[in-house]
């Protein structure tokens, strides 16, 4: 878990990223790159969004907090709350139930010894529930970071969960190469 | 075997490039659409075509088109609707992964047809390493000009972005889109105006999903008129489906409309039948917002007739006997799965999805999903409680601003109507409800209505 920065500041390379991610709109619309924004801001600042952060998000964009806090409070994928190093966000919506989705829950509850919306106290996992990923073709899923871990079994489970603490990477939606043409 | 119109080249190695994608035919629709034809003219192919939204709702797109208003001195937007979010629906990020050309040549060709000059394609957020792989294509196809500034010399200019969304359901809704798209909350707005009038910032703005998009291509190559040869009455086409659940081959497959329901569940070159040699119970045809129907209704209509996959057949009998094509999510449950928790994870669906804009649905969800969780998970159902259930659900349908709270209320609806005996079930064998392992039951709930088949 990451302690909240008091003065969040992008580096010189997402920076560029965010400057460019602006010009996709017109003129005087570029409150538009505010959720790309606040998914690099989340990436760079410990995985989660903090007021601190919210309010440098503003700035940036020249445009009052509350417009921030009112979209970072109403999706999903924005953490208003430290996470674990690892978030894994298992998909529970019917057709991955149908598929076996609850059997994986029981499993990550037991290896990991947490419940759902808890941290392992190493800081290590967060267990998460989400709504479909559009997976279900390829369920029991979950997902961490960008990455879909799709097809699950109990011993697929453990191999990942091994993988994941042996790379030791805060999991990201994105990177600043996310939004890059090259 | 149909005719494969979208994934024709889907096996070919390195179809994901612009140089392969090229060399199988592809950007033909954009030169033919930009060098010989008019906007009208594609505009017309289109409606000839009969094609329909293969977001959901089905509306048909030429029609759509030409809704769209073109004030002197307004930008026109085009946004792709990729925020593919509908349970049992994955269709559209298979497409994107595997032949993402395929939707930016459909975006070039529809634009030119609408005369936009920007376009956005917004991908729900989950999907980021999809964003990465259309990030990568938008950028081949301006290097090899199909983007940009005068496109093969004849003055249109088109430039195309990617948005990512943020987790949000309701940011398929396509005001709700457009609210995110602007960078807001996810809430759908009052219509009319309707986005064609007033749309993205607040200018004329057609707003269509992946598959539509990409379906623009064949339609310009082979012309309408050919188009609307494949399928049955105003089915026409290839659709993509999204085949889940209790069957032998999950994925995604493209079927001529018209095929029976029968032949897409058990051929081999479709679903493959019911996994591990169980029967079949029921299956939800077009993702989690159509009514769920009971296997011999799914396979032929009320009145015996073999039931097809399109959109008139489907919807035959309305909601009583009937379903709908939707998305093309189609979900398989077998003997064992429990009606009523499916749809208790349903309605936490649209419970943890509802935008909270309307007190009907943000309250009725919650509503649902609380008499649900004491049924089914707790065993502290009512006999009373069915009825509120079909209550609370009625109460929400037609009473909210977008079509959210319908397709809460909808699931209710037919779950209890067709499935209504394993509510009483769950009443009235609350010490049975703890031993249930997940809602798989250990013996299927006995009908007294008609035989699994």
């Amino acid at each position: 878990m990451s302690s909240i920065n008091p003065t969040p500041a992008f580096s010189a390379d997402t920076l560029e990223v965010v400057h460019s991610l602006i010009k996709r709109y017109p003129e005087g619309k570029h409150k538009s790159a505010l959720l790309p924004i606040l998914h690099l801001a989340q990436a760079e600042f410990g995985g989660w969004l903090s007021a601190p952060t919210m309010d440098y998000v503003a700035t940036i964009l020249n445009i009052q907090a509350i417009e921030v806090y009112e979209v970072a409070s109403f999706y999903s994928m924005y953490n208003l709350k430290p996470v674990g190093k690892c978030l894994i966000e298992l998909c529970h919506t019917a057709p991955c139930w149908l598929r076996g989705a609850e059997d994986i829950a029981g499993h990550l509850e037991k290896k990991l010894n947490i419940q759902f919306g808890e941290t392992t106290p190493d800081g290590m996992f967060t267990l998460k529930r989400v709504e479909c990923l559009g997976s279900c073709g390829t369920a029991p899923m979950f997902q961490c970071g960008a990455v879909f871990y799709e097809d699950l079994t109990n011993e697929k489970v453990d191999t990942i969960l091994t993988d994941l603490r042996t790379a030791n990477v805060q999991s990201s939606y994105v990177d600043s190469d996310t939004f890059r043409r090259n | 075997m149909g005719k494969k119109l979208l994934l024709e080249h889907l096996n070919v190695p390195g179809i994901q490039t612009l140089q392969v994608y090229r060399e199988k035919g592809g950007y033909k629709s954009v030169e033919k659409a930009l060098n010989q034809m008019t906007p009208e003219a594609i505009v017309e192919e289109v409606k000839k075509s009969g094609l329909r939204g293969r977001g959901g709702a089905g509306f048909p797109t030429g029609m759509k088109w030409s809704f769209l208003a073109k004030p002197e001195g307004k930008a026109r937007y085009l946004v792709c609707n990729a925020d593919e979010s509908e349970p049992g629906t994955f269709k559209d990020r298979f497409l994107m992964e595997k032949i993402p050309h395929a939707l930016i040549e459909g975006m070039i060709t529809s634009s030119v047809a609408l005369g936009a000059n920007t376009a956005y394609i917004y991908v729900r957020g989950e999907y980021f390493y999809i964003i990465k792989i259309l990030e990568k294509a938008i950028a081949e196809a301006y290097a090899a000009g199909w983007l940009g500034q005068n496109i093969l010399g004849t003055g249109y200019n088109l430039d195309m972005y990617v948005q990512a969304g943020a987790g949000a359901y309701i940011c398929g809704e396509e005001t709700a889109l457009l609210e995110s798209l602007e960078g807001k909350r996810g809430n759908p707005r009052m219509k009319p105006p309707f986005p064609a009038i007033a749309g993205l910032y607040a200018c004329p703005t057609v707003v269509n999903n992946v598959e539509t998009i990409a379906a623009v291509v064949p339609i310009i190559n082979m012309g309408g008129d050919e188009y609307a040869k494949i399928g049955v009455g105003k089915s026409t086409g290839t659709k993509l489906i999204s085949a889940g659940g209790n069957i032998n081959k999950p994925g995604v497959y493209e079927i001529d409309l018209g095929i029976t329901v029968e032949e897409f569940l058990y051929s081999d070159e479709y679903c493959g039948g019911i996994a591990n040699g169980k029967k079949l119970k029921a299956c939800i045809p077009g993702g989690s917002s159509v009514p769920i129907v009971p296997g011999h209704l799914l396979l032929n209509t009320l009145a015996g007739e073999k039931r097809l996959m399109t959109y008139e057949s489907l919807s035959d009998g309305g909601f009583v006997s009937g379903s709908m094509l939707g998305s093309g999510g189609f979900f398989v449950y077998d003997e064992d799965a429990s009606i009523p928790y499916s749809l208790y994870t349903l309605a936490r669906f649209y419970h943890h999805e509802s935008c909270g804009q309307c007190s009907p649905c943000r309250e009725g969800t919650g509503w649902l999903e609380r008499i649900l969780k004491r049924m089914v998970i707790d065993g502290q159902g009512k006999l009373s409680d069915i009825d509120l259930l079909a209550e609370v659900a009625k109460k929400i349908e037609g009473n909210t601003i977008c079509p959210l709270g319908d397709a809460a209320a909808w699931p209710v609806a037919a779950a209890i109507r067709h499935f209504r005996h394993e509510f009483e079930w769950y009443v009235n064998n609350p010490h049975e409800v703890a031993k249930i392992k997940n809602g798989k039951l250990n013996a299927p709930i006995p009908h007294p209505l008609y035989e699994m088949v």
